[in-house]
């Protein structure tokens, strides 16, 4: 290159991909430049041409189409396009049309195979599949999380302490007091043959054989935990974190097929992410009164910042945010349960849409119901139940999470019915659909037991996923809704492009990207008979079904990944700035990365809308 | 320097194919006669099939009998492409002091100058990316004169040959760009011809350097928007050289 070329290299270098280019490759590139002055309106790429370039906008402004027509994209200064033709049958897959007088740098073929070859980055940016781009963009971040690369196995230091199942509570004390240990297996059999039956913790013998004055002869099978939540060996320590949130447990034991590898408590990872979520639920448990869990949920947003900043993935951040709601509530229960005395009838606790997908975040109302025993009667029980109701609603309201505007809520009487009731709710949305009714009634197709007699929410789950698989009719009006609302063509200077090619100033990401999202993977859940809630628990049982062929669940979950962790991030920075976190994001508050590959999701979105619309025939009016 | 042979007004007179051809029997220099034997496209040839090259010169100032080359840059380019692969910038020492008012323009110093070879070592490349095209230019008031007063200095004869002039073409444009005295008083301001303006009228970005290579490109560019814009791929080549 002359070095008198600088001026044209150095504009390349602010741009991506060149920005991360070695120097002898951008100067060989800015060697081989070819520029080409053309005015607004002309054609300067026809479909079926052969591909002979890729091109840079050094000034103006150029469409790209569609074979269809549709306008698939907005080009402008320091971006590229023509590059999928070069990759593919070197035959022009984009038409492209220059907006505005337009300064192009032509890259011959050549060069370009050149850089394709020698330059990673290159390669990876002008992949052929946007989709690539976005996987390759989330890994290199997942990378840089420890939580989210290191085994779990990691955590076990020390050799696993069992017991036989058959030894006494003094015992069983004895031996783990002498091994150091907080919590000790209990094993069925012996040698190969030992299978896990349960296990038996400090805080066990605390408040069971202490509080209850057992005798130190009580055979250990009477107070053990049984049925034990387990990981698998090889889970990464993040996937523990989530399932000890998720189900409110200090100890799991890793399993390895029927091989018991160790136990990791709590404080092994808390070790390892000082100030972790974790730490938060298990103070939460401590509070004996509503003014001090309103003192700690002001811990609730710096324990989402430094996630954020930790680099956790989205299912992290969502779960630990759900977890800590749930835990919140769970409490708040309990006290109210202390307060009013026991319940006269079993309950059940019911969280409602994004805590309930383990998806929420920090800007949240309570969604909530309670699914009361059928042997209700509301002259005896009921207002015991709406006390409990308005004191747990009231102390979430402290803590930050608002009361629904929607009055989808416990206090809510429509919403504290016996069992029997629900059913007949989901069986008249499902059997008897109406498009205006199911979109008030979305948020219960997310649902999640969280305390009481959990049993009565699985049920109801099972109800869901027998009769929503069976009704056409029902998953046809979700889809309609569904379709609603659909996310941007991607951006274009400081705006938004919408598919009519007109701007915006701001969108909500969660309107405009995870809702979509999450609203279309709930219906393809249902048609699968799936009792996941989480979306991206519900990809894997989809996956199951081969409904979805496995590449676009692939580009569904990262872009679910991307445009959460967009939103997450956008809120961390709020906080750290001392705003109020919201949905709504300017073009020109996200980096260039942020810009190029939310594109790429968006456009995942839209291809799973138009799947979606395909598969359940829906044809509607769409409005953004 | 002996007395140059001048060229007699009647070969001045023809046109320019056939004049590169009378000229070319004339030269005695082998780089001027290679020159002209690679002659001048026909006048009606479509501005779009002729292969152009923008050039443009540093100078110690703005007398070609009193001032000297201090830098080349040149591009060939077509009115479809400007090729930087066949970019070329060479710093020649000039016969004559630097001025320091020029050196603080273009930013070439006594050191650049020192080590640089004379006009005469690197004519054989100069002319490489010369031969066959007609050369465009911001201001034809530079560049032919100066290559013309710089030959005859070094080879005993000059040399003759269209330019097309970006700068020419702008004033064309814009025949009243001085406004009257009326408009000068409602704050009406004339319209400038100078490279950077022009472009500016064109969308075509700023270029914060100035060396004699990106000014050479900056007017190809300029060329390419003009023609785009008031001319067409059709205009023939002899409505715009002059």
């Amino acid at each position: 290159m002359q070095p008198e070329l600088i001026d044209i290299r150095n504009h390349l270098v602010q741009h991506s991909p060149f920005d991360d280019m070695p120097e002898e490759l951008v100067n060989q590139l800015t060697a081989s430049i070819e520029i080409s002055y053309v005015r607004a309106g002309t054609q300067i790429l026809e479909t079926g041409q052969a591909s002979t370039y890729m091109y840079y906008v050094r000034s103006g402004a150029v469409e790209i189409f569609r074979r269809s027509g549709e306008l698939y994209n907005r080009i402008g200064e320091g971006e590229i396009f023509g590059q999928f033709g070069l990759l593919m049958q070197r035959k022009v897959r984009f038409p492209a049309k220059a907006l505005e007088d337009t300064l192009l740098y032509r890259i011959p073929a050549d060069t370009f195979h050149y850089l394709f070859e020698n330059d990673e980055n290159f390669a990876d940016f002008v992949e052929i599949e946007d989709r690539s781009r976005l996987r390759s963009a989330l890994s290199r971040r997942e990378k840089s999380n420890e939580l989210m690369t290191s085994r779990v196995t990691r955590l076990i230091s020390r050799k696993t302490v069992s017991a036989p199942t058959t030894v006494r509570l003094q015992e069983a004390a004895r031996i783990m007091t002498d091994n150091g240990v907080s919590a000790l297996l209990l094993m069925d059999g012996e040698g190969e043959n030992a299978r896990l039956a349960g296990i038996i913790t400090d805080r066990d013998l605390r408040t069971r054989a202490v509080t209850e004055a057992l005798p130190s002869e009580t055979p250990i099978s009477e107070i053990m935990s049984e049925g034990l939540i387990t990981i698998r060996a090889s889970s990464y320590i993040f996937e523990a974190m989530l399932t000890m949130l998720h189900n409110n447990v200090h100890h799991l034991p890793v399993v390895d097929g029927h091989e018991v590898r160790g136990v990791v408590a709590l404080a092994d990872i808390v070790k390892y992410e000082s100030q972790s979520s974790l730490y938060l639920v298990s103070n939460i448990y401590h509070q004996q009164h509503v003014k001090g869990l309103k003192k700690i949920s002001h811990d609730v947003r710096d324990s989402f910042v430094r996630m954020v900043n930790e680099d956790a993935n989205s299912h992290m951040i969502g779960s630990a945010m759900a977890g800590i709601g749930r835990s919140f509530t769970q409490r708040l229960l309990e006290l109210g349960e202390e307060e009013l005395g026991p319940p006269p009838i079993p309950y059940c606790f019911m969280a409602l849409g994004s805590m309930a997908r383990d998806e929420q975040l920090v800007v949240t109302d309570q969604d909530n119901a309670m699914i009361l025993d059928d042997s209700f009667v509301p002259e005896e029980h009921d207002e015991y139940f709406l006390a409990l109701a308005k004191f747990v609603s009231d102390g979430l309201a402290e803590c930050g999470y608002t009361y629904c505007t929607g009055d989808i809520m416990a206090t809510n009487p429509k919403w504290r019915q016996p069992l029997k009731v629900w059913r007949n709710y989901f069986t008249d949305w499902i059997d008897n659909p109406k498009a205006e009714a199911l979109l008030n009634s979305n948020i219960f197709f997310d649902l999640d037991g969280i305390h009481g007699h959990t049993k009565f929410a699985e049920e109801l789950k099972t109800l869901v996923a027998d009769k929503a698989s069976k009704s056409q009719l029902f998953l046809t009006l979700m889809a309609r809704n569904a379709l609603n609302r659909t996310p941007p063509l991607g951006f274009f200077r400081t705006f938004v492009l919408e598919e009519d090619g007109k701007h915006q100033k701001t969108f909500n990401l969660k309107r405009r990207g995870t809702a979509p999202l999450s609203d279309l993977i709930r219906i393809h859940a249902l048609a699968c008979g799936s009792r996941a809630q989480n979306s991206f628990e519900r990809l894997k049982s989809i996956s199951k079904t081969k409904l979805i062929v496995e590449d676009d669940l692939g580009n569904l979950r990262d872009a679910l990944e991307f445009i959460s962790i967009v939103r997450i991030r956008h809120q961390a920075l709020s906080l750290e700035a001392g705003e109020e976190p919201d949905n709504n994001v300017r073009p020109e508050d996200l980096s260039p990365f942020e810009r190029s590959h939310l594109k790429d999701a968006f456009q995942v979105v839209s291809n799973a809308q138009k799947f979606l619309r395909f598969r359940y025939n829906t044809q509607v009016a769409r409005h953004v | 320097m002996s007395e140059v042979p001048t060229v007699p007004d009647e070969i001045k007179r023809l046109p320019w194919p056939a004049q590169y051809h009378a000229l070319a029997n004339r030269a005695k220099a082998s780089v001027l006669k290679a020159f002209y034997e690679a002659g001048c496209v026909s006048p009606d040839t479509h501005v779009s099939e002729v292969p152009l090259v923008a050039l443009d010169f540093e100078t110690t100032g703005l007398d070609p009998e009193g001032h000297s080359i201090v830098s080349i840059g040149l591009v060939p380019f077509t009115l479809d492409a400007i090729d930087l692969s066949q970019a070329r910038h060479w710093v020649v020492c000039p016969r004559l002091p630097l001025h320091q008012v020029s050196v603080t323009f273009h930013g070439i110093t006594h050191a650049d100058i020192e080590e640089a070879p004379d006009l005469s070592e690197i004519l054989d490349d100069v002319f490489a990316s010369l031969n066959g095209r007609i050369p465009v230019v911001h201001f034809r008031h530079i560049e032919r004169p100066f290559l013309n007063v710089a030959l005859q200095y070094r080879l005993n004869e000059g040399i003759r040959f269209p330019v097309i002039d970006t700068m020419a073409i702008e004033a064309h444009l814009h025949p009243n760009r001085q406004p009257s005295f009326f408009k000068r008083l409602i704050g009406e301001k004339p319209i400038s011809i100078r490279l950077a303006d022009s472009r500016t009228r064109y969308g075509l970005p700023h270029y914060a350097a100035h060396n004699a290579l990106i000014d050479a490109i900056a007017t190809a560019e300029l060329l390419q928007a003009q023609i785009r814009h008031h001319f067409s791929p059709q205009t023939p080549i002899g409505d715009l050289w002059l």
